[in-house]
């Protein structure tokens, strides 16, 4: 089961002199529990191609599949659609409007109109998984930390349950530490709860560690699709597009350039780590 | 649809109307709406119609454009031409049921109505698709700045419409986002009545009103770090100044006014 | 006595109750001194909620201290004489590129700090393109901000401060909300300025790669100045830059790393050029 674009466009303001193609017939599929980057510059297509997974944006051409059943046919419930597909937008903490904390995240469950009991059993659960402890339940939204608040709007998107999480930039203003709470509270709860996990980034270093699949998308095309390490590999063609493979990728290849013994298929530190290592104590 | 509101917004380009004075301008809208509300006779409508077509080719500004602007006001479009198409009495009438009358007179006034709506909508645009808010505020703050004398804060009133214009646009992208993040987590803007739709609103506009917020706080303290310090010795990088076609246009304005002055007293 | 010159320098934000009484007060900065040259490019490091943001409100009279005292270029911005001219020296720059343009159109918003301080007006206009040219925006001086990428806006913002032709510029987490490429196209201007307009650059920051061509570093953490150094001192550092919940680059990181393991390295290295190069000459030798 999966989620599965067949030739996708969007364009804005069609028929205007200002029209802009967002998307530009995309096809690809997203496989359960596949942890996926999705990688490009700002103006690229991808939180325009994020938020047609969850029928926030109907595509002017092509078709989307939800678990083999088109998005778009008659019937279909948008609202299923919006509860098994889980989207936390950029700087998310902007959207919390209750009182506190606990309230909040009951928000996404009450819409799907579960009774009270499933109510508060999913935002407690939610709140565990980011991290978040009984103590702040009742705490006002607005009094939180950036890095708490962000973790209560990604805690008010998981109590729906959504079997596939997208998040858009879930790093986007945090300092280094917050940013790896954050993702490394993603990565536990793909390998965990077994769930799909979309991760939208600027950053190829953020995304190396963690990610199955990469996806870069330029023009509103995915121009390269497939493991962080060859994705990486085609390193010179990314920085045409604006982008950047992780700084590891290119001291590995100038290593190579001057002859040292060492793998291109390096993505992080560690694994140059224990590499060049290997490389020098051969040789000794 | 939020995107369609076009009133208020700077339509970036260079015409002559862009390059007006906008004291010239303030006062052309000003004739404009007064001379709407002289028409009364085809002749007139059709005089009125002339001139705006004119001032819009002028503008440079795509009448498409300028259309899309109407869609805003489409209800209270549609409401004004109802009343006037059933609820006028005269002497032709067409066809009647209860206390509804179509008339003739009816379907005139009716037209009359929509055409004088569209064209104060449209002409109004005009006057802020061809200036931008700094310069409308100029405009405002010197065309009016003799009300400083009975203390009225018009340099402190214009600042703020300025701003205010300036964060429609971010504003409205603003309750566009915050309104799909909340669709998002499965909330729904379209169904139940009327006050469960009000209360629908309330995780949109909490979010908007403490984002705005904290915009305000953010710009106070980034105006104050470049030294803003209210209307006081400030100068300007663009002061007004009346040119020919300044002139020109104040002309045009009269003869137009005159015009239909004339044919509503003769006709 | 430097540009920019703080001593002991501390701030209290005080909590209120709902009538407004004082309950309680938050010590943001703590006992700060600092001396920055005219000419310099420092950058302050910190992670979220480590006083910088606050201690660079300082730099412009945004703030006044709780205690202690800071002085821009002599002048102590306690007093109520000195604000203007404290504002005039050292401009600032602000996180949300949006929430600090007042402008609708680019060169008009440039205007607005030359308008504020009474220049006549065709010193705007020279100052205006002077400013725009600058940053690399004359193409956009007609442009509405709001069709502007991130990087444009800040851009356009650095200019804004630049008309009013400060000693210094004080810029407060400029990328935090940009793009790689905003990133860079903010930074590239900076250190423009720095190099050739000879602006005194104050850059608070919590991204690492920002700060490798700085000339000094300062690093936050709970209000005080917890590290101070050029970059590759700072960096050479890596566990202690940990621990202030701070990164440092791919290439710092590996080679501090190799060098626990026994590698004999330098300190703080910053470029994969000397990377490289060490590596190799253990390597090869």
């Amino acid at each position: 089961m999966a989620i599965e674009l067949k030739e996708v466009s969007y364009v804005y303001g069609a028929g205007t002199p200002m029209e802009v193609r967002a998307l530009d017939h995309v096809s690809l599929t997203i496989p359960d529990g596949q942890f996926i980057g999705l990688i490009g510059h700002t103006g690229s297509g991808k939180s325009t191609l994020i938020q047609h997974l969850n029928g926030l944006i109907k595509a002017t051409e092509g078709d989307i599949l939800y678990n083999g059943r088109s998005i778009y046919e008659e019937g279909f419930s948008m609202k299923e659609l919006r509860s098994k597909v889980g989207l936390v937008f950029q700087y998310p903490e902007h959207q919390l409007f209750e009182t506190d904390v606990f309230a909040d995240v009951c928000f996404g469950p009450k819409n799907l109109g579960l009774d009270k009991e499933e109510i508060r059993a999913r935002a407690r659960e939610a709140l565990d998984i980011v991290g978040m402890d009984p103590s702040y339940d009742e705490a006002s939204p607005f009094e939180l930390s950036g890095g708490q608040k962000r973790r209560v709007a990604i805690a008010g998107v998981l109590a729906m349950k959504p079997e596939v999480l997208i998040l858009d930039e879930p790093t986007a203003g945090l300092d280094p530490k917050g940013r790896d709470e954050i993702l490394d509270q993603v990565a536990l709860l793909h390998r965990e709860q077994k769930i799909t996990v979309v991760l939208v980034s600027h950053s190829m270093e953020d995304v190396a560690k963690y990610v199955d699949r990469i996806i870069v998308m330029n023009h509103g095309q995915a121009v390269f699709d497939g493991v962080p390490k060859e994705v990486f590999k085609q390193y010179k063609e990314l920085e045409k597009i604006g982008l950047a493979a992780p700084q590891v990728t290119y001291i590995v290849h100038r290593l190579r350039e001057r002859g040292f013994p060492i793998s291109d298929d390096i993505t992080t530190v560690e694994e140059a780590r224990r590499a060049i290592l290997e490389g020098i104590r051969n040789k000794r | 649809m939020i995107r369609d509101i076009t009133i208020g917004q700077y339509y970036q380009t260079d015409s002559v109307l862009h390059r007006l004075d906008p004291r010239t301008k303030l006062m052309g809208t000003l004739v404009f709406i007064v001379s709407m509300f002289l028409a009364d006779t085809w002749i007139g409508y059709a005089l009125s119609a002339v001139y705006l077509a004119a001032v819009i080719r002028l503008s440079h500004v795509p009448v498409s454009f300028i259309v899309r602007g109407l869609k805003a006001v489409m209800i209270l479009l549609l409401i004004s031409v109802s009343f006037n198409l059933f609820l006028t009495n005269g002497e032709h009438e067409i066809v009647s049921f209860w206390i509804f009358h179509i008339t003739w007179e009816g379907i005139q006034q009716a037209l009359f109505m929509a055409l004088r709506l569209i064209f104060l909508i449209m002409g109004s645009s005009l006057m802020t698709l061809t200036t931008t808010p700094n310069q409308l505020t100029d405009g405002l703050e010197t065309g009016l700045g003799w009300m400083k004398k009975i203390h009225v804060p018009i340099h402190e009133i214009s600042m703020m419409m300025s701003i205010a214009l300036r964060f429609i646009p971010i504003l409205v992208d603003e309750t566009d986002k915050i309104m799909k993040a909340q669709m998002a987590r499965g909330a729904d803007f379209e169904s139940g009545n009327l006050i469960e739709r009000a209360k629908s609103l309330v995780p949109i506009l909490v979010p908007l009103f403490i984002s705005s917020f904290r915009r305000a706080t953010d710009l106070a303290m980034a105006m104050e770090a470049r030294c803003y310090h209210g209307g006081e010795n400030r100068t300007r990088m663009k002061p007004l100044r009346y040119e020919s076609r300044d002139r020109l246009a104040y002309l045009v304005m009269a003869i137009y006014l005159a015009a239909m002055i004339a044919l509503r007293s003769v006709l | 006595m430097g540009i920019i010159k703080a001593i002991k320098l501390t701030y209290d934000y005080i909590k209120r109750d709902e009538e407004g009484n004082p309950a309680g007060a938050k010590r943001a900065v703590d006992h700060v001194d600092i001396d920055i040259e005219s000419g310099e490019f420092v950058a302050v490091l910190g992670h979220n909620g480590s006083g910088k943001s606050t201690l660079a409100k300082h730099m412009n009279a945004l703030l006044l201290p709780t205690e202690g005292t800071i002085f821009i270029e002599n002048k102590d911005t306690s007093d109520e004489d000195n604000l203007w001219d404290v504002r005039r020296t050292a401009g600032m720059v602000f996180q949300n590129p949006d929430n600090q343009i007042i402008g609708t159109v680019v060169e008009e918003d440039v205007g607005f700090g030359p308008e504020n301080i009474g220049v006549p007006t065709e010193e705007i206009w020279r100052r205006v393109e002077e400013s725009l040219e600058a940053v690399g925006m004359t193409a956009y001086r007609y442009h509405s901000p709001n069709k502007l990428s991130g990087g444009q806006k800040q851009r356009v913002a650095i200019a804004g401060v630049m008309a009013m032709r400060p000693k210094c510029i004080v810029l407060d987490e400029p990328t935090a909300m940009l793009d790689p490429n905003g990133r860079k196209e903010v930074l590239r201007t900076v250190r423009e300025l720095n190099r050739r307009e000879h602006i005194t650059v104050v850059l608070i920051t919590h991204y690492m790669e920002e700060v490798i061509e700085a000339d000094r570093v300062f690093v936050m953490d709970d209000g005080r100045i917890v590290m101070e150094g050029t970059p590759e001192e700072v960096f050479g550092r890596t566990e202690e830059m940990k621990s202030y919940r701070l990164d440092v680059p791919q290439v710092t990181e590996l080679s501090w790393e190799l060098k626990q393991d026994g590698l004999p390295l330098s300190d703080g290295i910053l470029t994969i050029d000397k990377f490289v190069d060490e590596i190799m000459a253990l390597y090869e030798g």
